[in-house]
């Protein structure tokens, strides 16, 4: 009889007054128990409307089958057929709108936990010594990986097993791409994803480091001189966008991006033990209304900041974080200044952030992205009092590989141009992810890893 | 893991360190710079390419002990390895056309700007090299930028050595002279910069400067670097590090720097063995 409980069963989570104040991570994991009981209320539905609405098609009723049974490593074996960071995924996906948005439970109450499911298996497997992947025998084909983020990896990893032997170049010391140096520590674990990635590695995968293509070596030389038949680029999106108000160049105002780089990758968060500083004052400022912004604000908590402010100029119904995000982020005591925009950053004589001057907005007519258009209120300027701004307002794809790729086509904005196999304008070059579509979520940047790995197969094999 | 192929001491803070890291030798050019990480806790930070073999793969830096990092990087030796080593990054040097250049470097500057002064005059220029130190003790690489010259001046802060006076005092007397430049490149402290870039301005000579803001990844993707030319904001790391430093804000790009000297201190005091005064790594 499957559990026709309404509601999922609750995951623990660390007490929001006490984790604002660590880096350990907010949701603690089910227990086997739990999982189990979670695992009944699955239906085993014969049309399988979840599979459809996972970007890499994990064979979720399957996977939840062996979960009842109590077969741990055989459903994360299950999962790993189509998946190849199921603890990054379990953790970081939008599951509401996504497998959990089309799950038949959710028609009356709500769906079958399938993120947290896959979280638990996954972290399970690490626990209890993971099952190898199979690989098919090496074909003695070359392809090249540029970025070690989601699509890259997913790239690599189906390209392993399919036997080609896969050369993943990354311009950081540290492999993840915003797995590394994005999402925080307290919501996704830097540990995991070292294993996760080490994971794939172990399906032959070669991993280069320190490697800037563009800069070290050019998408040219990569298939002339060093023999690789195909490339995947997967850069991403890390080029920040700044407001271009005044005082933005003034001491402590960040990029999200370098504000997150280095609390996450360079663990500033532990300086003195490690050597990079980030200065956080007693007020911040986040502009921005994402899971960036979120991410930011929270982090600026925990680096002991009083006042965290999220500023965005919409309201909350047009914010593109997750629910999930803005609740943890409100209980921990971010301050959300919506319907608010910055105008100026006023700084000391030494050049240090003081303060920031905002207006207020009301929504107008819809634009061309559908949402409404904030307009400024007549004399509603208003004056934050801080001393870090950290802006989050987004990114788009850096412009290193378009710039040394002569016949690569892109979009005004940079963004690489691909057909729906992920093929760009250059033969044997695909792209996918944040590089192609613009800043988006780590699960379609892996879902494009895997169209183009199965398009470059396709194509090597005539 | 980077190895440490060769280590010399030029002054008793500056110190010269060939890398094994032939993925940067190949490619590398005047104006470049690179990121290091020395361990695993340890930050990243740019030193420009002071020189590069292609054939052996060893990328030549210089540095200058100043802070936790670099007095760390000091107390490494021949066949030690560094964690992370990654370049060439920046744009090169350009330096077509020039026919007159003066080449000035200041403090560790001046190593910094030995390798434009090599290029240029591999570019078939009259290279005036004037180079400035604090004092006689600190002057180094002497007979390379004679070298690399066709007229070097040194000056020293102090006189106890050369002429005293700072390097723009040289300039100046030069540009006074009747000298005529079509490319002055300068390249040292952000307050020296500055001051050439001025003495330069009135004389319409193009004026080159190498911007060495704080920087974090040296890719391009956090704007860490970043500062106004031409009232524009440009990314040190990938749109430099050279600029038109007639163009630059050199007053914005001071308080940029100056912005972790709180942190940097405390960083260095961790470190230091209050015995000794040694660097410990831990």
């Amino acid at each position: 009889m499957p559990n026709m409980n309404l509601k999922k069963t609750a995951m623990p989570e660390q007490d929001a007054k006490e984790r604002a104040a660590n880096f350990k991570e907010v949701a603690l994991g089910y227990e086997e128990a739990m999982a189990l009981e979670e695992a009944s209320r699955c239906l085993n539905c014969k049309h399988q409307p979840c599979v459809a609405g996972c970007p890499v098609n994990v064979q979720i009723p399957e996977f939840i089958e062996l979960v009842k049974k109590g077969d741990f490593l055989g459903a994360y074996a299950k999962i790993r057929e189509t998946n190849s960071l199921p603890a990054v995924c379990g953790r970081v996906c939008p599951q509401e709108t996504q497998c959990e948005e089309r799950c038949v439970r959710g028609i009356k109450g709500e769906p079958v936990g399938i993120g947290r499911l896959e979280r638990f298996v996954a972290d399970y497997a690490m626990a209890h010594g993971e099952a190898p992947a199979r690989t098919a025998p090496s074909n003695g084909k070359k392809v090249a990986v540029i970025g070690s983020g989601p699509a890259g990896v997913t790239c690599a990893g189906d390209l392993a097993k399919l036997g080609y032997e896969v050369t993943i170049f990354e311009a950081l010391h540290t492999p993840g791409g915003v797995l590394s140096y994005g999402i925080p520590e307290f919501r996704l674990p830097k540990e995991l994803v070292r294993r996760e990635i080490e994971g794939v590695c172990k399906l032959g995968v070669e991993l280069k480091t320190n490697m800037v293509v563009g800069k070290c070596v050019s998408l040219d030389e990569l298939m002339q001189e060093e023999g690789y038949s195909a490339i995947f680029i997967g850069t991403g999106a890390g080029l920040p966008s700044f407001m271009r108000i005044p005082g933005e160049n003034l001491s402590g105002v960040y990029s999200a991006n370098e504000f997150l780089t280095r609390i996450n990758l360079m663990k500033a968060y532990q300086f003195p033990e490690t050597d990079t500083p980030v200065r956080v004052g007693k007020s911040v400022a986040v502009v921005g209304g994402g899971n960036v912004a979120m991410d930011a604000a929270r982090c600026a908590k925990r680096m002991g900041a009083e006042n965290v402010y999220i500023v965005y100029r919409r309201s909350e119904a047009e914010m593109p974080a997750r629910r999930e995000e803005v609740h943890h982020a409100r209980e921990e005591g971010i301050d959300f200044r919506l319907l608010c925009n910055p105008v100026a950053i006023h700084g000391d004589e030494k050049g240090f952030v003081t303060c920031v001057d905002c207006v207020e907005m009301e929504l107008g007519e819809p634009d061309a992205s559908g949402r409404r258009r904030p307009v400024v209120k007549p004399g509603s300027e208003f004056t934050l009092q801080v001393d870090t701004v950290v802006i989050a307002i987004g990114t788009s794809p850096n412009p290193l590989i378009r710039n040394t790729t002569p016949g690569l086509k892109t979009e005004k904005w940079g963004g690489i141009i691909v057909d729906e196999h992920g093929k760009t304008s250059r033969e044997y070059v695909y792209a996918g992810g944040d590089a192609v579509s613009g800043a988006a979520t780590v699960i379609l940047a892996m879902g494009a890893g895997k169209i183009a790995a199965a398009a470059i197969h396709e194509k090597l094999s005539k | 893991m980077y190895r440490i192929l060769k280590k010399r001491t030029l002054s008793p803070n500056v110190k010269l360190m060939a890398v094994d890291a032939p993925h940067v030798a190949k490619k590398a050019l005047a104006g470049q710079f690179i990121m290091l990480r020395v361990d695993e806790t340890g930050e990243r930070i740019p030193l420009t390419i002071a020189d590069y073999d292609r054939q052996t793969g060893a990328v030549t830096i210089i540095f200058q002990e100043v802070g936790k990092t670099t007095k760390l990087l000091g107390t490494l030796e021949e066949g030690d390895s560094l964690a992370d080593f990654v370049g060439p990054l920046g744009v090169p040097s350009h330096f077509e056309g020039v026919k007159h250049a003066a080449v000035i470097g200041g403090g560790l500057g001046t190593a910094i700007a030995y390798p434009q002064a090599k290029a240029l005059k591999e570019h078939g220029a009259k290279v005036d090299m004037i180079v400035g130190f604090r004092n006689r003790e600190l002057i180094m690489l002497e007979d390379e930028f004679a070298a690399a010259s066709d007229r070097l001046y040194v000056a020293t802060d102090d006189g106890s050595n050369g002429r005293k006076g700072f390097v723009s005092d040289v300039l100046r007397e030069l540009l006074e002279a009747g000298e005529t430049y079509d490319l002055v490149v300068a390249i040292g402290p952000v307050m020296m910069m500055k001051v050439v870039s001025d003495l330069t301005r009135p004389y319409g000579i193009r004026t080159v400067v190498s911007m060495n803001s704080i920087m974090v990844d040296g890719t391009g993707m956090c704007g860490c670097c970043r500062l106004t030319v031409g009232g524009e904001t440009k990314f040190a790391c990938v749109d430099g590090p050279d600029f038109d430093g007639h163009q630059v804000d050199f007053d914005e790009a001071l308080r940029r720097g100056a912005m972790y000297r709180k942190e940097e201190a405390e960083s260095l005091g961790r470190h230091v063995c209050r015995l000794t005064g040694e660097v410990r790594n831990a």
